[in-house]
């Protein structure tokens, strides 16, 4: 049965960009006590001591303002970033759909994008062309399919990443709100994929604002500020409070 | 645990169980496990590969032959300069200038897109979780794309000077596994330290530069005289030569393989080092 647990989970962010990154820094730091990684580094605290436990059958909502951590959390339940302290053990296939449009190749066509993302997920080729047949139908793109991806319009873009990233069937799924966009024609189609995708996962966590599908879709909330758990609740109680 | 139970771990999906302690980081097994797992994947990597080869050459009507072409015009170009600059025999000397211009080309291409190897695959690498090294073979089977359409070159410049190389050019093939397995330590290597460190990428381009002039490019090793035996310390005139001295000059000497065999293990061992001690801090840099 798949699970999640994090006990005492930490993830901080060397920020390299604001300047601490550069090789003459380093050199010149190097030469001097005073001006060492220390001093010029700026360290995010990203994720703070998470202890939770998730187990099968739960429908997990993380909530919180912009940059409460949501999708870092998110990103290493999906095993891109290791904690940095403490501990993460899953079990259970993941499936991530943190951004719609990322792994996307602009110039290649839709179907190859989809072959594509069946690659990653180390599907074989004759299998990844059932996939593209597959999704193709899904996302109603029709002769679109085959035409580079950077001629498509916002809402086609987002229905092709759509049935891209939904081709599998993970036990563990992780999502980011961005679903939400796409034409009306479509979500009607969308939340029924959606439906079976998040019936299918034994748990579903999903970073959301929006208390609408909070409620629809979960059943207890996370909410989250500054990198830490604030509050642990069933989806109820956190409405009632 | 064995290595193979933990490989199965590293599987980007179906791997059913997923711990990562900070307090056990097991750096060494999940390091064997991403390289596993990239070669799993290697599939994914030449489809990459590909697109790659096929979006930068998008729209024009000759595409990756461009590269053939202006190889050509550069070796008829230099090939006449040189040899009257250096008062060499012209056919003798383009066989050895066709094998080099197009080797180093290779090189240097390899080594400036091994730079790139971890910051332009940004989008993937945030996000899913994917073998680091199906970025490095991406770069990797790009550059071999990208060579492949100059080799013919190198067998009609033989053709027309005459020089047909014998059998022991096949000498060339495990040559050709050295400069391999240096272009992936070292599009391993370089993707970090460039992830890391933005300011790598110019000071690889001015090495690469220094490099092409300093190394027996364009002028033949025999040149230097008494200074030619120092020129075994030179990694870039090693590895290019277990390749060409097969094909030019019917083989290489011992002790230029035993060097290039040398830097190549040293290039792996340090690749190594940094992929085992900085890999879960990758995604962090990028």
């Amino acid at each position: 049965m798949a699970f999640i647990r994090s006990d005492a989970m930490s993830v901080e962010f060397p920020l390299y960009h604001v300047g601490a990154r550069s090789l003459k820094k380093r050199l010149l730091a190097g030469s001097s006590a005073r001006l060492r990684d220390e001093a010029n580094r700026i360290v995010v605290s990203a994720l703070r001591d998470l202890s939770f436990a998730i187990g099968p059958g739960e429908r997990v909502a993380l909530v919180g303002s912009n940059g409460a951590g949501k999708t870092t959390l998110l990103r290493c339940l999906a095993g891109i970033y290791e904690p940095v302290r403490g501990r993460l053990e899953m079990q259970g296939t993941v499936g991530a759909l943190i951004d719609p449009a990322a792994g996307m190749d602009q110039e290649a066509t839709g179907r190859e994008n989809i072959v594509l993302r069946g690659m990653f997920l180390g599907r074989s080729p004759a299998e990844c062309e059932a996939m593209a047949d597959e999704a193709g139908a899904f996302s109603g793109l029709g002769e679109f399919l085959d035409v580079p991806v950077r001629t498509y319009s916002a809402g086609m873009g987002i229905r092709l990443a759509f049935a891209a990233a939904t081709l599998m069937s993970p036990q563990i799924l992780l999502m980011d709100e961005w679903f939400l966009a796409g034409d009306a024609d479509f979500m009607v189609r969308a939340t029924e994929r959606l439906e079976r995708l998040v019936s299918d996962a034994q748990i579903l966590v999903l970073a959301s604002h929006d208390n609408a599908v909070v409620r629809r879709w979960c059943t207890r909330v996370i909410r989250m500020e500054g990198g830490r758990i604030v509050s642990d609740l069933p989806v109820a109680e956190h409405f009632a409070g | 645990m064995g290595y193979s139970a933990a490989m199965q771990r590293e599987m980007p999906t179906g791997a059913d169980h997923y711990v990562r302690d900070a307090a056990d980081p097991r750096m060494l097994s999940r390091a064997l496990g991403d390289l596993a797992g990239g070669w799993r994947l290697r599939r994914l990597a030449w489809a990459l590969a590909w697109l790659d080869t096929r979006n930068r050459y998008r729209g024009s009507v000759f595409g990756p032959f461009w590269l053939t072409f202006s190889t050509a015009v550069m070796i008829g170009g230099l090939g006449l300069l040189y040899s009257t600059l250096l008062k060499l025999d012209l056919r003798e000397y383009l066989p050895f200038l066709a094998v080099s211009l197009i080797l180093w080309n290779m090189i240097g291409q390899i080594a400036g897109e091994a730079c790139l190897t971890f910051t332009n695959a940004e989008a993937i690498i945030r996000q899913m979780r994917l073998p680091y090294a199906v970025h490095v073979l991406r770069i990797v089977f790009r550059n071999a794309i990208s060579a492949a359409h100059s080799l013919p070159l190198i067998f009609l410049v033989f053709l027309l000077c005459g020089r047909l190389p014998g059998p022991e050019a096949l000498l060339a093939l495990p040559g050709l596994l050295v400069l391999g397995t240096c272009a992936l330590a070292g599009a391993l290597l370089l993707g970090m330290l460039c992830a890391r460190f933005r300011d790598i990428p110019p000071i690889v381009t001015n090495v690469m530069q220094l490099a092409f002039f300093m190394s027996p490019v364009l002028w033949k090793p025999e040149l230097l005289g008494e200074g030619q035996k120092w020129l075994v310390l030179n990694p870039f005139y090693v590895v290019m030569e277990v390749v060409r001295g097969p094909l030019v000059e019917g083989g290489a000497p011992a002790s230029i393989w035993a060097a290039a065999i040398l830097f190549t293990a040293a290039l792996v061992a340090v690749s190594a080092l940094f992929f085992v001690r900085f890999r879960a801090r990758l995604a962090f840099w990028i």
